[in-house]
């Protein structure tokens, strides 16, 4: 139960991309972080919930053909570093295209997904994802 | 009392789409005998991650865009469908928190075949006329099945709409709204079957056509219309040819019909039929036009709307989120084998998934 926790836990930040913005200095973390890594103890009650707006751009990505059997069903999926138009830089999944429709550059959107499923009888998790904003 | 309506409304339909060439390649079928007897074109498939809750999560977050709705503003969710990714955990609870909305919340997932979303709609309108909520999100989405080789396979799709209803900055003010119920054995599905079954013999007339033309003609009467006083008319389209013969029957002519027949593009959407084919219109609306839109769900039973759009709409971005004509045009078109993956007709062991 330790696992569903968690994600129930996080369940604002994989839904929503909710992250953290820094109160002293005003930069924006995601996945959202307890304090801020440029003001440490300034920033300490200070980090408010804040939503990003899932646009961003591909910075970096690689075609994972090698996958987790989960994943069987996907192969092979992009995983690409994105900047996002609110600052944070961050990993995510594309999906719905194909590797040689993404380049440097490519404008992304998120969207909402089925992450995962603990066998036919567990739960299912939800977060996002990307696909290409056309 | 101001009236209430359809504040805002939006759409998802998955990207990729499979045509009933390949699917009567694979078994042997004419596909002309199908394009021609259904009059469907192609479909629409979800990806491998997207069920019910990520499509009512899209087309939710599509809605609230366009009408610049606060989702703490949204006091009621619900949501039809005959393709809920759990038997027990609404889909509603995921929606909710994914669309950001507050803690305090009227909710439920409806089943009523494929009508479950315009009963959503009705809810909500008068918990809006009653005053209890100020806004009321009600979607129709689905995934459907149909078994392999079933003539159900060239049109069970996966789409759906959302409609936030209030009374203030009404795009379309539902006039009136009516439905008609009868136990009718036309389909069904049983707990812990996969794939539903049909009643042959009851599946037209009794069923559909009864109970499609009956509500229509009530709510005609009711508000006093005729259908030449309309400039649309949806009705739910589980193929191409019904709702064009239940709109001919009813003395329509294909004008004000052809709008919002979505069914040969994207196949049956099942829960979000009736609704994204009024979302198509809605993307074209003038003020004044005047909707009549009907759904069916089998069992059975159908809801009927009378709808006027507002001067509202004219404030509206309405391409600030995806328009059908968008998603229509916007595809990725599979082959029977990638199809099989994607809705998992071909099954892994337990140690994959
Ligand atoms: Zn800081």
């Amino acid at each position: 139960m330790g696992e569903l926790s968690r994600m129930w836990r996080e369940t604002d930040h994989r839904y929503r991309m909710v992250g953290e913005k820094c109160g002293n200095c005003g930069k924006l973390y995601f996945p959202p972080r307890d304090i801020c890594p440029v003001c440490h103890r300034d920033s300490i009650d200070k980090m408010q919930d804040i939503e990003m707006s899932g646009k961003g751009e591909v910075i970096s990505f690689t075609i994972v053909h090698d996958v987790p059997p989960a994943f069987t069903r996907q192969r092979p999926y992009i995983l690409a570093m994105i900047k996002l138009d609110d600052g944070p830089t961050m990993t995510g999944q594309i999906v719905d295209t194909q590797p040689s429709d993404i380049e440097i550059g490519t404008r992304v959107r998120s969207v909402f997904r089925k992450i995962s499923e603990d066998g036919h009888s567990g739960v299912i998790h939800y977060g996002y994802k990307f696909v290409r904003d056309v | 009392m101001k009236k209430s309506g359809i504040v805002s409304y939006g759409s998802y339909i998955p990207r990729f789409r499979i045509k009933p060439d390949e699917i009567a390649r694979v078994w042997g079928e004419d596909p002309e005998n199908i394009k021609n007897g259904i009059y469907i074109l192609s479909k629409s498939v979800p990806s491998p991650d997207e069920d019910v809750a990520t499509i009512s999560v899209e087309a939710s977050r599509n809605a609230i865009k366009r009408g610049k709705i606060n989702p703490k503003d949204i006091g009621a969710i619900y949501i039809g469908s005959e393709s809920h990714p759990y038997a027990v955990k609404p889909t509603a609870t995921i929606v909710s928190s994914a669309i950001g909305a507050n803690f305090p919340m009227f909710a439920a997932d409806y089943e009523f075949a494929c009508k479950a979303g315009t009963a959503g709609i009705q809810n909500v309108k008068a918990m809006v006329d009653s005053g209890m909520i100020k806004y009321g999100l009600a979607i129709g989405s689905d995934t459907s099945q149909g078994a392999p080789g079933d003539v159900l396979e060239y049109s069970a799709s996966a789409g759906g709409t959302a409609m936030i209803l209030g009374n203030e900055k009404v795009i379309a003010e539902i006039n009136n709204t009516l439905s008609v119920t009868s136990d009718t054995p036309d389909f069904w599905r049983r707990e812990g079957e996969p794939y539903p079954t049909h009643g042959e013999r009851f599946t037209g007339e009794p069923a559909y056509f009864k109970h499609t033309i009956s509500a229509s003609k009530m709510i005609m009467e009711n508000v006093g219309m005729k259908p030449q006083d309309y400039d649309y008319a949806v009705f739910h389209q589980p193929n191409g040819k019904f709702p064009t013969r239940a709109a001919k029957l009813l003395g329509f002519t294909e004008k004000q019909y052809k709008e919002g027949l979505l069914t040969p593009f994207i196949g049956n959407t099942y829960s979000g039929s009736m609704m994204t084919g009024l979302s198509a219109i809605l993307d074209i609306a003038e003020p004044g036009n005047r909707i009549l839109a009907v759904s069916f769900g089998s069992g059975a039973g159908s809801d009927a709307f009378d709808i006027t759009v507002t001067d509202e709409i004219k404030n509206m971005e309405r391409g600030s989120a995806p328009t059908i004509r968008k998603m229509l045009a916007d595809v990725t078109w599979l082959d029977y084998a990638v199809y099989a993956k994607f809705k998992k007709k071909i099954i892994f062991g337990d140690a994959i998934e």
